[in-house]
């Protein structure tokens, strides 16, 4: 019996859909490459504070000390050709608050991509940044009211210094990591969200990242503080031409969870297959507040990122929910870290993630519990399915407990699309296409349930399925 | 359909995994309205026979024949065979995580009839045999065999069957992991899908589930072959002799 191949296609209208790009148009576009001068440069165009200069200074002197990450994926990060790379890139006209004054290019990048529709219909606050700034901005008018602020981090640095500076780089040094140095040194836009104390922000808050220019380099900076009490969802969104050359994105996203605050963070990575993502995310989750990061990884060459949570008070909760698409050439390198570092701190890591043709996921985690981290509860649960032969998953639990009260659960599955799932599906009337879709949708429910309604249809649309060979 | 041909005729199938030789010319035919079961010993190729039915993958027919309606089915894709009538209840079913049995039973039911279910008609259909079977509407939004015990998966099984409604129904090994109440009430589902039109094939390794289905015939198999068919006492016998009376007269043929 010779079977029709049934294959699950993720992403395959791409190019059609986010891949192009519009002439570019820029008011300053720094030369290829890093150096002292341009992050000088950079930081005088913004007209910073002398210690942030400080801060970009010593970013830059950490990134060409430190040695790329020997555990990760040499043969695809080896790649970057660094000095090619433009580091920053500000568009033309300014931040507007209104659509109809954006640049005509711009905004029919975001029309294209829905951005303004989105916000019509569920969001309480948008901001759009095409390459290095933010070019729309805005927020509903009760939230400011209330003392909300959501600002792009370049106009925080300079509305709210007092905040900034009281938090940056607090949760993230710049010495954690290769990149969160480079970021440190070139970082330009992103957000900046303070949700006031006992204040709880109902609807989403949502940026959109984009890239529009080849061999370009995003670096944007992302803080969220929230207040004893408060509540607050932030959803981000990224997607990029595709071109030939590789493009960069390094984010540094830091987040503030005061007593007893939730922060939601929803992150909808779609990037071209020809960036590199490379991005540190990390809360610290005070006494009683939770923090729950939402990890959609579907595009890019390569993805890098391990959002963390750091329980630093008693009852934080902290919570990874991801999955990671890696199709043809992509490998999707992601997981999370966990960090109790005191009592009664529960966290919770659900992984997923599919692989397909050549295509590479691999889950990296930490739980680390730390002496009087008492009744510290953590669960991990990793799923990897594998579509093809070739499709590959690797796992890397780290388990570090040096405190003996502790509850820590792991369980981790590899599977492939299995004979037996597709024969008992197919043994009720399925055919095998709609047998794999099934089970592939089955196997994201956990996910996509989590997530806003608007992000979960287009998560099903992107995953879509197709009979290639066979007999016509 | 010709009124002649049988619901199902094997002719001397001989079927192989990775080399070995597991079926070694079995014949067996099933007409409308007949209820057979097949008994024997583990490994003697029970399920097997039923995989082939239905077209598992992991099997190679090597020599032989298998028509259902006199239609040869091995060129028959999986879902086609289901799509022509032919059910399989399964010994230990798969959990699909995360797709719920409701989603499941409406996929299927769209499948084997080749268009979309109205939703009306579907809940109607559903609730029907959910009540006969005693399962609770809640198992509606559970995932399919996921965390069920294997009472659940059985009765679940029994429920598919009853909603897709098939012309050949092959049951394997419905009957174990079941307590007496499962069992009894797994045989009413049966039973109550007996009938002109319908033919069964049961699949059992103990005589108890024949306690609650009389079957029509009753065929033993011992080493990839059907040692002896006969009717009910058969049965019977087998119960007080056990299996090894049916060895040495498949040896002395082979």
């Amino acid at each position: 019996m010779t079977r029709p191949k049934a294959d699950v296609n993720i992403n395959d209208d791409y190019d059609k859909l986010y891949g192009f790009h519009m002439p570019e148009r820029s008011a300053f576009k720094s030369r290829p490459g890093l150096s002292e001068t341009l992050v000088r440069e950079i930081s005088h165009m913004k007209k910073e504070p002398e210690w942030m200069l400080k801060h970009r200074l010593k970013g830059l002197e950490l990134f060409d000390a430190k040695p790329m990450p020997k555990w990760a994926n040499m043969d695809l990060l080896s790649l970057i050709k660094f000095d090619d790379i433009y580091y920053y890139l500000k568009p033309e006209g300014k931040q507007e608050r209104d659509w109809n004054d954006v640049p005509e290019d711009i905004k029919e990048t975001f029309d294209r991509l829905g951005i303004p529709e989105a916000e019509r219909k569920f969001l309480a606050g948008v901001s759009a940044q095409y390459e290095s700034e933010s070019v729309y901005h805005s927020m509903e008018e009760s939230l400011e009211k209330q003392g909300v602020i959501f600002l792009d981090m370049d106009s925080a640095l300079r509305e709210h210094p007092e905040i900034v500076k009281k938090y940056f780089a607090t949760v993230i040094p710049s010495a954690d990591n290769k990149f969160s140095a480079l970021n440190t040194s070139v970082w330009s836009g992103g957000s900046f969200i303070y949700v006031p104390k006992g204040v709880k922000v109902e609807m989403p808050l949502q940026a959109y990242f984009r890239i529009n220019a080849q061999n370009m380099g995003q670096f944007e900076r992302t803080l969220i503080i929230a207040d004893e009490g408060s509540e607050v969802t932030y959803i981000e969104g990224c997607t990029a031409p595709s071109y030939s050359s590789d493009s960069l994105h390094s984010a540094v996203v830091e987040l503030v969870a005061l007593p007893n605050s939730t922060i939601r963070y929803v992150t909808i990575q779609n990037w071209s297959k020809n960036v590199y993502n490379l991005v540190t995310k990390r809360a610290v989750a005070h006494a009683g507040a939770t923090v729950q990061w939402i990890d959609g990884n579907l595009g890019s060459r390569l993805t890098m990122k391990y959002p963390g949570v750091y329980m630093v008070g008693e009852g934080a909760h902290g919570e990874v929910l991801s999955i990671a698409f890696a199709g043809d050439g992509q490998h999707q390198d992601a997981g999370a870290k966990m960090v109790h570092a005191a009592p009664n701190t529960t966290s919770r890591i659900t992984s997923k993630s599919i692989s397909k043709g050549t295509g590479r996921t691999t889950y990296r985690g930490l739980v680390k519990t730390y002496p009087g981290a008492t009744n510290a509860k953590s669960q991990v649960v990793c799923d990897a399915l594998m579509l093809n032969k070739e499709s590959r998953s690797d796992t890397y639990p780290t388990m570090e407990i040096d405190e003996k009260k502790v509850e820590i659960g792991h369980e981790a599955s590899v599977s492939k699309i299995g004979d037996e799932q597709l024969f008992y599906l197919m043994s009720r009337g399925l055919s095998e296409q709609d047998a794999m879709s099934m089970i592939v949708n089955g196997f994201i429910e956990p996910f996509v349930k989590e997530i806003p309604m608007e992000y979960a249809v287009e998560l099903n649309r992107l995953i879509q399925l197709e009979m290639e060979g066979s007999v016509g | 359909m010709s009124n002649q041909a049988p619901l199902l005729e094997i002719k001397d199938l001989h079927v192989s995994v990775e080399d070995k030789k597991i079926l070694k010319g079995v014949d067996l035919t099933i007409n409308q309205g007949e209820v057979h079961a097949i008994m024997g010993p583990n490994g003697s190729g029970k399920s097997t026979l039923s995989f082939c039915l239905m077209g598992h993958p992991r099997y190679t027919i090597t020599q032989g024949t298998m028509l259902y309606k006199g239609q040869d089915i091995q060129e028959l894709e999986t879902n086609e065979r289901a799509a022509a009538g032919m059910f399989l209840a399964f010994q230990y079913p798969t959990a699909i995580p995360g797709v719920t049995v409701a989603n499941f039973l409406r996929a299927a039911m769209k499948g084997v009839r080749g268009e979309e279910v109205p939703v009306r008609e579907f809940r109607n259909t559903v609730k029907q045999h959910l009540k006969s079977l005693g399962i609770k509407q809640s198992f509606m939004n559970r995932y399919v065999n996921d965390g069920f015990s294997g009472g659940e998966k059985k009765r679940i099984e029994i429920l598919q069957m009853s909603v897709l409604n098939p012309a050949l129904a092959i049951l394997d090994e419905t009957d174990s992991g079941l307590d007496i109440d499962a069992l009894k009430t797994v045989s009413e589902g049966i039973n109550a899908l007996r009938g002109e039109e319908r033919g069964m094939l049961l699949i059992t390794h103990y005589q108890r589930l024949l306690n609650y289905v009389s079957p029509d015939f009753i065929h033993v198999m011992v080493d990839g072959r059907i040692a002896r068919s006969g009717g009910p006492e058969l049965a019977l016998e087998l119960e007080s002799k056990g299996y090894e009376e049916f060895r040495p007269a498949t040896e002395a043929k082979a």
